[in-house]
């Protein structure tokens, strides 16, 4: 893809800090990262921006105006596109956060094979998403796949995961979220290990329940794993395109289509100007999505 | 990619061999590079050509490299050859799919070339670019899109081929009865979701013979075409009638093959070069699938959709366009036909003049051949009349044929994608 999608927004820096770090190093030792900057990320984003006002065949563009963005929302399954990313995006990062902290809690609690269970669960995260996608591909299949003959086995007709239009969709997230929670649980097991044990001490004197402590001190104080995890996951959800992409491909029919898999439809049937002007939306909407919700959780963050 | 690291690692090793005998030959040798697709029919052939070329012509080394079908095969060759990085010769699409990577631009012109007087002319007019030149021979054979049918299921309950949708319905009914699937379907590859639309085009022209060259002007549009309309309507209707096999959202073609062959299903909308398919997954029913055209309202009037064969053709980047154009002119001889049906089988009638098939066909290419022959009814299937196709065809027909979608929707949307190419295209009048 053209554009590249923002990787989680880094907060502006302080100025007090860059007058301060202004003079540290001659200018020429900023050039080898300037330059790889500017060919490899600005030149890029310049010329998508351009490609995307044209009708491109990459040997020739004619310049069309918006005409791209126009036909792009005018595809009629792109509207269903955008509202399948956010459904992906908000059930992916969800869940993530419920079953990473839960997964967190269990993995820094004294159970035994601590170190072998944490590695279990991030072994996921380390599998190539298309081979994970193509595996559950053949275990979801209505017939022949494991998952609906055993449960035919105790007399229960599974649905179509995955060709059954009101399910293929979820059944996808389900397995993005089974492969990336891994990174969910390590993200809350740092947080969880770095809060200090005297708050539970405290808590405990004063007679709180394990409950309420977990409501009370561990979640507040975990906050900044939660922001992480929300940030990271919810970009991740909405720009995911290659586990759909290997289970579905957006079928059946456009039903499971996200606006990153509508992109490459587009890119595949040689509509180049099209696609770069769909990069160029997807760029925006993240942008739009994810700056508010990062100033929102680290706002939280320095009120507390 | 594999074969060509194979070959690559092959002629390293041939080379070091050279080296340590203290010849240079290999150095001597033309080396040609050839792309085509990696349907396991398509690789054998190709093999085999490359085969019988280098037997005779020493001095040339053909390269031979398979890519993927389908969509990505369509991204993967417009992109060699945008970056120039295409090989000598490519296999691909005569038709729409040949207009769509801008032929003019990109390729050799062989209009003078001797060969082109074995060739038949209905071939030359599907890989004629704008300019009225032509740019490709053809590999393969013509093939029919029609309806596969289960010979033995016929047999059993008593059935004869229908020439009417009437017919063809009833028979549907009669074998749903029986306990049977009547119409197989694969949509866990989209691709073969398309017949029932692209399949109809013989009936679609003989209700409105302008309808080509209305569509392609952007006059005619398939939801304000009753007949255009049909192909969707029908698809929708098989699917409402139940006569679909269980697995059909997650079938894939190699599925759908083996059932026709092996009769869990007594029809399989398909292209007849799917014959060739039942030879490698299910040989010993090879005999047992035959083959008719779509049916239309009339039987009177019943024809055949023909599919023209895919084209060779020479990138204007290719350093070796003269040892290129000996090897196309080779595929497109009478010497290059028996190749191709000793290595993939007979599955239906060649474009080359003079070629010729052996007696002993299997059902499915005798069923073929009489709607070819003179007197029969046969009509090229729109993307070979028009250079526009929809690239999301597949995915339509696919919501129509599952219930997703209405056939008017479904046609409606149609209609849309086919703007959006004429567009990229640069056609007149959209």
């Amino acid at each position: 893809m053209a554009v590249a999608v923002a990787e989680g927004s880094v907060p502006i820096a302080n100025p007090r800090r860059k007058s301060r770090t202004a003079g540290l190093y001659p200018s020429w030792f900023y050039l080898p990262a300037a330059i790889i900057f500017a060919v490899l990320f600005m030149l890029p984003t310049f010329a998508s921006l351009f490609f995307s006002l044209t009708r491109w065949t990459l040997q020739k563009a004619d310049f069309i105006g918006l005409e791209n963005f126009a036909q792009f929302f005018r595809e009629p399954f792109l509207f269903q596109g955008l509202v399948n990313t956010l459904i992906y995006g908000v059930v992916t990062s969800g869940l993530k956060v419920v079953l990473g902290m839960l997964l967190a809690l269990l993995l820094t609690s004294d159970i035994f094979g601590r170190g072998y269970l944490r590695a279990v669960v991030f072994f996921p995260v380390l599998v190539s998403t298309v081979g994970v996608g193509i595996t559950f591909t053949a275990m979801m299949h209505p017939t022949q796949g494991l998952i609906n003959e055993t449960l035919a086995s105790i007399g229960i007709k599974g649905p179509g995961w995955l060709t059954d239009p009101r399910f293929a969709l979820y059944s996808v997230a389900l397995v993005d979220v089974w492969k990336g929670v891994g990174l969910a649980t390590v993200i809350y097991i740092a947080g969880i290990v770095s809060i200090p044990l005297e708050y539970y001490e405290a808590a405990k004197i004063d007679g709180a329940t394990p409950w309420q402590r977990f409501w009370t001190v561990t979640l507040p104080l975990v906050h900044p794993a939660t922001a992480t995890v929300i940030i990271l996951s919810f970009i991740g959800g909405l720009r995911s395109f290659d586990m759909i992409w290997a289970m579905t491909k957006g079928g059946p029919g456009f039903t499971s289509d996200v606006i990153a898999s509508v992109i490459y439809k587009q890119y595949q049937a040689g509509f180049y100007g099209l696609s770069t002007a769909g990069n160029v939306v997807l760029f925006i909407m993240v942008a739009l999505i994810i700056v508010p919700l990062s100033m929102l959780l680290n706002r939280q963050e320095t009120d507390r | 990619m594999l074969m060509r690291n194979l070959t690559r690692a092959a002629l390293a090793t041939t080379g070091i061999v050279v080296i340590m005998a203290g010849a240079a030959s290999a150095q001597d040798k033309v080396k040609v590079t050839f792309l085509f697709d990696n349907a396991p029919s398509t690789v054998a052939m190709a093999e085999a050509l490359a085969a019988a070329f280098e037997a005779k012509n020493p001095n040339i080394d053909i390269e031979t490299e398979s890519r993927p079908g389908g969509a990505d095969g369509d991204n993967l060759i417009k992109t060699r050859l945008a970056t120039g990085e295409m090989s000598d010769v490519f296999l691909y699409n005569a038709g729409s799919l040949f207009q769509a990577i801008n032929p003019v631009q990109n390729l050799v012109d062989v209009t003078d070339e001797p060969f082109q007087a074995n060739v038949i002319d209905s071939f030359k007019a599907t890989v004629t670019g704008t300019d009225g030149r032509v740019y490709g021979a053809p590999i393969g054979t013509a093939m029919g899109g029609g309806m596969l049918y289960n010979i033995p299921i016929y047999k059993e309950l008593g059935l004869s081929v229908p020439k009417s949708w009437a017919e063809f319905m009833a028979n549907n009914e009669k074998i749903k009865a029986a306990g049977k699937t009547a119409v197989i379907q694969t949509f866990g590859e989209t691709w073969t979701s398309q017949l029932f639309v692209l399949g109809d085009f013989y009936n679609v022209q003989a209700a409105v013979p302008t309808f080509a060259a209305d569509y392609t002007a952007g006059k005619a549009k398939y939801a304000t075409t009753p007949a255009a309309m049909k192909g969707f309507e029908r698809q929708e209707e098989v699917f409402k009638a139940g006569y679909l096999n269980e697995d059909f959202a997650a079938a894939t073609f190699p599925d759908g093959v083996t059932k026709i062959a092996t009769g869990e299903g007594a029809h399989y909308p398909m292209l007849s070069f799917a014959v060739s398919n039942i030879k490698e997954l299910a040989p010993e029913h090879i005999n047992d699938v035959g083959f008719f055209a779509i049916p239309g309202d009339d039987a009177a009037s019943n024809g055949l959709t023909t599919w023209m064969p895919a084209g060779l053709y020479i990138p204007k980047t290719s350093k070796h366009p003269d040892e290129a154009k000996a090897f196309v002119a080779f595929v497109a001889s009478i010497e290059g036909c028996d190749v191709q049906t000793q290595s993939a089988g007979a599955t239906g009638p060649y474009l080359v003049k003079d070629c010729t098939l052996p007696a002993d066909v299997p059902p499915v290419v005798s069923d073929l051949l009489p709607y070819f022959q003179e007197g029969g009814h046969s009509a090229p299937a729109l993307e070979y009349l028009s250079p526009i196709k929809g690239p999301a065809l597949e995915q339509i027909t696919v919501e129509v044929g599952s219930g997703i979608r209405s056939a008017a929707d479904g046609a409606a949307l149609y209609d849309e994608d086919v703007k959006k190419q004429a567009q990229q295209l640069g056609l007149p009048g959209w």
